[in-house]
């Protein structure tokens, strides 16, 4: 297969909304959704006479940012990127052009490769246009709708330096700088409402020291998946190419979700004359040592220290388990509940398994409770099944986890109950227990059947098997 | 009571309604009525709200009659250079584009003029986008200067140089980015002061090129001016480039004379100006050292190219800031089959030729291969300019310089020419650079009978010694003339 | 700058291109006269020797203005809309958007 002798360059550049209260030049509220245009005020729309004024939190987040990716934090400018569309208010864009707030770094992916981050830029996000007509074709269309809530929302946007060198990579490692961003707390990083965005540069070239080859752009890439399949497409349609004696035209194109294909995008003669020039209205950003050296020290700690410090407590854990653990933000809470004593693997188990499914009423879990039930269902007092409800009861509206045993009928099984009920079967089926005696380990599921018939399921069985141990002597 | 013929200044008028010797709506509705005797002729307003102004100084009188003090403008009629949003009055910057557009907001200094009782009675022509010398590229018809109806006014802000000329306001506000204030000013024959960038908020005046532009008042005397001053001065948390720094009211330090102040003459500035204005220099110099000023010759070798960097910088500036004109969510559209060509027949249909001209020069100052050349090289020039004037500022308080190389010129005698129009903005344009203030005086005539204007410049927050220098020339005049 | 860097018509189309403006034949030459004239002007600008100097964007020195994140009020979009060239469903109305995919 001719594949194998190209390597595939990828670089991604990931736009990230920060979550500030308001936008990034003026007090409008930056909020998702919401009926169009009711979050506009004339300086995000651009109305004439009107001027930027820099959001304080917008910067700092933009540091948070820089500092988690291990990037140098710089003085920096704005300047204007020069383009005319519907959905940019005044027809130019906002952004850091050759001086940046961050430069050079780099982030280490769970695998153990670190892909270098070439800068970190602030800029403005642009309006949102519908298409009417035709289900959404932009061709069939007789006209569009421009909705301004999200114009002028602070975007950071993330460069990478082509090290990438194949789709699963690429996942690897917007997943895990999705996970970076979220930990710092500048942005919520939620792909399907476009707060995280992902463009990818691709080429082949032949070998790891071959010249890069020409890129092509893809956009519109709205998911991991999406990622994936975006990127071997193109790879794959690049080397068609190049094997049929062709040339790749750089180029942009857009990935289309329903062909699974990417397809170029009008290109225009000029469309790459930005006319980028420093912006006359807002004076330069030089943050202080002071304001970086405090936003270092309060970063808190990032994806790769929480997952060694889960690993640290708990040796055995699969690395995946660990990373699913951390990137639904339960670590702490699991890390919490260990340490009242609770049970490693079932507190994993049971954080994974179902608390997961209900993320933000997990992460409300109070850590006693939770550390308790681990309890009841280590010492054998709940069967899982049975923890398992009084979680589901937990997480819909808290409580103890005593009380919401005893409320589904799970408490008030003690041993001396348990005793008499297994007594009064071996009685009824000495046939059975005989078996039992002589090492028929089936039959003990016959007698865990009975008890828990007997007691209405309130047994736990293995509680059952231990008194039918006892009994045998 | 009546009122006399000779128009009133500000302050009189600000103090007369507030000891009731008159009421605003007389002195609104002498306003309205002088502004509807002449300027049929004159044209200086391109939108003329008397119904509201009558409304406001109904207010400003009951504020008075019940003893409360409406502001050090109290009363006072105002005229605005239409590029600077009013709220729901059309805000046109003398152009079609804009499609009679009403602003949704009213501009900072639109706010504290209210705050201090101004009455804003119109909107004044302009060169549309305030790019011009004279006028005569508004897309509504030039203003005619006052002292002959045969010639322009200046620009940009022409028409708020005639307004207060004709005596038809007692004060306007215009806009400066290379002398569109002062040079309109010394056509006229009124004072207009540039003030020190970020000194007046820009917020709501509709940029022509952001790092130069600066709004500042037309009046006819240099206390008016103050008066104007102070009430548009301070700081705006809307404007990030103005300054965050505690304004002293301009005090009336205007009044200590020039005695011991070093006074510059721009050399530069005397070469190819008209004989009559060179002896105007020289009559103001007689006048200075008579008043105890030190008088030497000054060299601003830099101010030479400055024409040459303005000239790439505002047109680069403005190609961006006009970007946004194109028929999506305000002003004029001419519709096509895509977005696209909407943007184009919009922009092609709206913007008059001047301003065209502007943009093509911007835009290919910043495109891809040229930009290192010209909008590069016209921002080392800018350094360079603010060196010199460091320098000269070194051994001199203010600088003098005639504000025009020559009076008030025929209408239609430059508008096919841009070059030699760009020309008459040449003692202007470097304070423009530097950021500094600056202030046209008015200083005589020359045998036509037209007003010549002379510049002060001063360093940075020096304002108030342009004001002091002008204010000397000005008694000089007064003094010669009785 | 020399003869062959002089601003040509070719030039001054695309320049129109990427101003969104439509110029006739007739402008065109007149623009690149025009325009040639005063960028020769510009000519006295590069005679200097100019290295070393550093570029200057803004008159005053000014850094770090900000703006504190607090939400402010926003403007009732029927007034803005009232002043759109167009408008429907609260949104602002353009005609279609070709920018998309060949
Ligand atoms: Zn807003």
């Amino acid at each position: 297969m001719s594949e194998e002798k190209y390597e595939p360059v990828i670089g991604l550049e990931v736009h990230c909304e920060l979550k500030t209260a308001t936008k990034l030049w003026c007090a409008c509220p930056n909020e998702f959704g919401g009926e169009p245009n009711t979050h506009i005020c004339p300086i995000c729309l651009g109305l004439p006479g009107t001027l930027p004024v820099l959001n304080r939190n917008a910067v700092e987040y933009a540091m948070w940012i820089g500092a988690a990716l291990n990037c140098e934090i710089k003085p920096s400018k704005f300047h204007r990127k020069n383009y005319f569309y519907p959905d940019m208010p005044k027809d130019f864009q906002i952004s850091q052009y050759d001086e940046p707030i961050n430069v050079q770094g780099y982030l280490d992916l769970p695998t153990g490769i670190r892909i270098r981050i070439e800068r970190a830029h602030i800029e403005e996000d642009t309006g949102k246009s519908s298409h009417l007509g035709k289900s959404g074709r932009i061709h069939a269309s007789y006209g569009a709708l421009v909705d301004y809530n999200r114009a002028g929302v602070p975007l950071v946007e993330i460069v990478s330096a082509p090290d990438i060198r194949s789709s699963e990579q690429a996942k690897d490692y917007v997943s895990e700088l999705r996970a970076v961003l979220v930990a710092t707390g500048a942005t919520d990083g939620r792909m399907e409402e476009g707060s995280l965005r992902v463009d990818a540069n691709v080429s082949v070239r032949k070998g790891p020291n071959a010249p890069f080859g020409t890129r092509c752009e893809i956009k519109n890439v709205n998911s991991l998946r999406s990622l994936v399949r975006a990127i071997e497409y193109e790879i794959k349609r690049q080397i068609e190419i190049l094997e049929d004696g062709g040339r790749i035209v750089q180029q942009t194109r857009h990935f289309n979700e329903d062909t699974l294909s990417t397809v170029a995008l009008r290109s225009k003669e000029e469309a790459q004359d930005y006319r980028y020039f420093p912006e006359p209205d807002l004076p330069p950003v030089s943050p202080l040592d002071t304001w970086i050296n405090k936003v270092k020290q309060e970063l808190p700690p990032l994806p790769s220290q929480r997952r060694a410090k889960v690993k640290e407590t708990f040796g055995t854990a699969e690395d995946s388990q660990i990373i699913t653990l951390v990137e639904q933000d339960l670590d702490g809470l699991f890390l919490d509940v260990v340490s009242r004593g609770a049970d490693c693997e079932i507190a994993l188990r049971r954080l994974l398994n179902e608390a997961a499914s209900q993320i933000e009423a997990a992460k409300k879990l109070d850590a006693q409770d939770f550390a308790e039930l681990i309890g009841m269902e280590k010492s054998g007092k709940l069967s899982a099944t049975q923890c398992k409800a009084v979680l589901a009861n937990m997480l819909e509206g808290g409580g103890s986890p005593m009380q919401i045993a005893a409320s589904l009928g799970f408490e008030g099984m003690n041993s001396n109950e348990l005793e008499e009920v297994i007594t009064q079967i071996i009685n009824d089926n000495p046939d059975a227990f005989e078996r039992f005696k002589a090492g028929d380990e089936k039959v003990s599921q016959f007698f865990v059947g009975q008890v828990m018939k007997a007691t209405k399921g309130k047994a736990n069985g293995k509680a059952v098997i231990e008194f039918l141990e006892a009994k045998k002597s | 009571m009546k009122l006399s013929d000779k128009p009133l200044s500000a302050k009189e008028i600000a103090a007369g309604i507030k000891n009731k010797t008159f009421s605003a709506t007389e002195i609104v509705r002498n306003s309205l009525s002088r502004i509807d005797k002449l300027d049929g002729d004159i044209h200086a307003f391109l939108a003329v709200t008397g119904d509201q102004a009558l409304l406001r100084a109904k207010e400003i009188d009951e504020m008075v009659s019940k003893g409360e003090d409406p502001g050090i403008l109290a009363g006072v009629p105002i005229g605005i250079k239409d590029n600077i949003c009013t709220r729901k009055v059309a805000t046109t910057c003398g152009s079609k584009i804009l499609n009679e557009w009403k602003p949704p907001y009213d501009a900072t200094v639109i706010e504290k003029l209210r705050s201090q009782g101004a009455i804003v009675v119109g909107k004044t022509n302009m060169d549309e986008f305030a790019m011009g010398s004279s006028t005569e590229h508004s897309a509504f018809g030039p203003t005619r200067n006052p002292h002959n109806i045969n010639c322009v006014p200046g620009g940009s802000s022409g028409g708020s140089a005639a307004s207060v000329a004709s005596g038809m306001v007692p004060l306007a506000l215009g806009s400066d980015t290379g002398g569109s204030i002062r040079q309109p000013a010394a056509f006229c024959g009124v004072v207009g002061l540039k003030p020190t960038y970020g000194l007046v908020s820009r917020y709501g005046l509709v940029a022509f090129a952001s790092s130069l532009d600066q709004i500042g008042p037309f009046s006819r005397n240099v206390e008016d001016s103050v008066l104007l001053s102070n009430a548009i001065m301070g700081h705006d948390p809307l404007d990030s480039t103005s300054l965050d720094i505690e304004t002293p009211p301009i005090k009336i330090d205007i009044d200590k004379g020039v005695k011991g102040l070093r006074i510059g003459i721009i050399s530069e500035f005397l070469e190819g100006i008209s004989p009559e204005i060179s002896k105007a220099i020289e009559l103001a110099c007689k006048y200075l050292e008579e008043g105890g000023g030190q008088i030497e010759s000054c060299s601003v070798p830099s101010v030479r190219q400055s024409l040459s960097a303005y000239y790439l910088i505002a047109p680069a500036e403005a190609s961006s800031n006009l970007a946004r004109f194109d028929g999506v969510r305000f002003g004029m559209r001419v519709d096509g089959k895509n977005a696209e060509e909407m943007m184009v027949n919009t922009r092609t249909a709206g913007f008059g030729n001047e301003v065209k001209r502007r943009i093509m020069l911007g835009t290919y100052a910043l495109s891809a291969g040229y930009y290192d050349a010209y909008y590069g090289s016209a921002q080392k020039l800018r350094t360079l300019v603010i060196r010199d004037f460091k320098s000269a500022y070194q051994k001199f308080d203010v600088l003098l310089s005639p504000t025009t190389p020559t009076t008030a010129f025929e209408i239609g005698a430059k508008v096919d020419d841009p070059l030699t129009m760009y020309l008459s903005d040449v003692c202007t344009i470097p304070t423009n650079l530097a950021g500094h203030p600056a202030i046209s005086v008015p200083f005589g005539h020359d045998s036509k009978g037209l007003p010549i204007g002379l510049q002060v410049l001063a360093p940075a927050l020096k304002d108030n010694l342009t004001l002091r220098v002008a204010k000397y020339l000005e008694s000089a005049v007064e003094k010669a003339n009785v | 700058m020399n003869n062959e860097n002089l601003i040509t018509e070719k030039d001054v189309a695309h320049v129109a291109a990427l101003a969104r403006l439509h110029l006739t034949t007739k402008e065109i030459a007149d623009f690149t006269t025009q325009l040639r004239s005063i960028l020769e002007h510009g000519r006295d600008i590069t005679a200097l020797d100019l290295a070393g100097i550093p570029p200057t964007s803004g008159p005053i020195p000014l850094e770090n203005v900000f703006r504190e994140d607090v939400a402010g009020s926003c403007i009732d979009k029927s007034e803005v809309l009232s002043q759109a060239p167009g408008h429907q469903e609260g949104q602002f109305l353009v005609p279609p958007l070709l920018d998309g995919s060949e």
